[in-house]
């Protein structure tokens, strides 16, 4: 980075200069900047909601594709991660008190015997930034805590993540269960996870495999908008 | 035959052809400890191809590299095997394998079938939380874990990456005190609990053998 961007001061660049600037910090995982650019929008009586949107979510949307296209990686995702997580800190109170809009609630968490969260969480972001209420029931999940808390938090979609070939099966151990038990249809199933593939997905019964954070939250926003015409129709 | 731990992690290894009937396509990570097995027993047989070892840190792109090197050297050889465990491609080297008329070796990864297929999988659901290496990977601790996840450059991301983890266990295939050392001091890094396990080259020989 030049001398000329380390002496930036936000406060002095208008809405749209901001807004892409913060895009840039985003990508650079530079939460106190995020953190002030949130900020300086508040002061200019941006909602909330468009903050969120405008700059964070299509900032990370910007790293998903470049992790996605191995010009980002781990690393850099997960700076880039904490940085807007920076700066939701900020927008989620002041998200619930206006009352921006839910798309719909999403349980999710690691399978059991999977420690491996990092894709979770990512996931956990992109969909609460997109609107998505979130109840992350964290690593290592029986079937029982799936079930549970889907029921108990009268969620719409399941979301299960795996990184191991050892443990992606459970997903399908879920799955049968929610058959079995008559609930199936009343969830959306997704699944994702870095050995995971659509045939995985389609062969276990789940109704998608996510190869990513930003193709989730599409995919979540397309099912959901599915089920609500089925339920008008 | 001479190499480097560098040259298996990014070249892999081109052996000569040698009039042998079989030949071995394996991992990077893995040559040591197949060359080994080869002159002890006087496989004399068997050919080594193996792809670069940092191929992991794109499982994905292992099938169609396995691929590459089965077609290219298949009128060369009577039978090809290829020791590679599934490797985080989640079913889809077995898939290639089959298609391709190829047997590889079982199970999800070289920590396990060195330690043994069946004595790694009774322990899954109790060791879930441990981080593991290899003689090779604690050689190749900082290519493989260290720099690819971005610890030399932003220590901070340790906890986030391994915080889930309580102990690294070294499944040691040698009983070499410097490889000892070395682990002990990666689990140290990583924040870990250190064990250290003798395996031995387990199902890894049991599998060379059926080609003997």
């Amino acid at each position: 980075m030049s001398d000329e961007e380390d002496d930036l001061i936000l406060s002095e660049l208008n809405d749209e200069e901001l807004v892409l600037q913060m895009m840039d910090d985003l990508y650079d995982g530079m939460k106190a900047e995020i953190e002030e650019g949130v900020n300086i929008l508040l002061e200019r009586k941006w909602t909330p909601y468009d903050i969120l949107t405008k700059s964070l979510v299509e900032g990370m949307a910007i790293v998903g594709v470049d992790f996605r296209d191995g010009i980002l990686f781990v690393p850099e995702v997960l700076l880039a991660a904490g940085a807007m997580k920076g700066g939701m800190a900020i927008l989620k109170p002041l998200l619930i008190e206006t009352g921006a809009p839910r798309l719909g609630k999403m349980v999710i968490g690691t399978v059991k015997g999977d420690i491996h969260d990092i894709g979770k969480n990512l996931v956990g972001m992109m969909m609460e930034g997109a609107g998505f209420e979130i109840h992350d029931l964290g690593i290592n999940n029986s079937l029982e805590e799936y079930i549970g808390a889907l029921e108990s938090e009268g969620a719409d979609i399941l979301g299960m993540s795996a990184l191991l070939t050892t443990t992606m099966p459970y997903m399908k151990v879920v799955i049968d269960t929610l058959v079995e038990q008559g609930k199936r249809d009343d969830y959306i199933v997704l699944v994702g996870g870095a050995p995971l593939n659509e045939e995985f997905g389609k062969a276990i019964g789940a109704d998608a495999y996510c190869r990513d954070a930003a193709v989730t939250v599409e995919t979540a926003k397309e099912l959901m908008a599915k089920k609500h015409n089925q339920l008008s129709a | 035959m001479s190499y480097t731990d560098e040259q298996l992690t990014t070249d892999g290894l081109n052996a000569d052809t040698t009039g042998a009937r079989v030949l071995l396509v394996a991992c990077g990570a893995l040559a040591r400890e197949i060359l080994a097995l080869i002159k002890v027993n006087g496989w004399t047989h068997m050919d080594l191809q193996c792809l670069p070892a940092n191929l992991h840190l794109t499982p994905e792109k292992i099938p169609d590299a396995i691929e590459a090197m089965v077609v290219n050297a298949r009128d060369t050889y009577d039978d090809i095997f290829v020791v590679y465990a599934d490797c985080g491609t989640g079913g889809l080297l077995q898939t290639r394998c089959d298609e391709l008329g190829v047997t590889m070796a079982e199970g999800p990864h070289c920590y396990s079938f060195f330690e043994g297929n069946e004595a790694f999988a009774a322990h899954a659901d109790t060791e879930f939380t441990a981080f593991y290496l290899t003689d090779f990977l604690v050689r190749q601790f900082d290519s493989f874990v260290w720099k690819p996840m971005g610890l030399d450059r932003h220590p901070q991301l340790r906890d986030m990456l391994f915080g889930n983890y309580e102990k690294l266990v070294y499944l040691a295939q040698t009983n070499q005190p410097d490889l000892d050392t070395l682990a002990e001091e990666a689990a140290e890094r990583l924040g870990l609990v250190y064990e250290r396990r003798y395996t031995g080259y387990g199902d890894l020989a049991t599998e060379l053998a059926k080609y003997a």
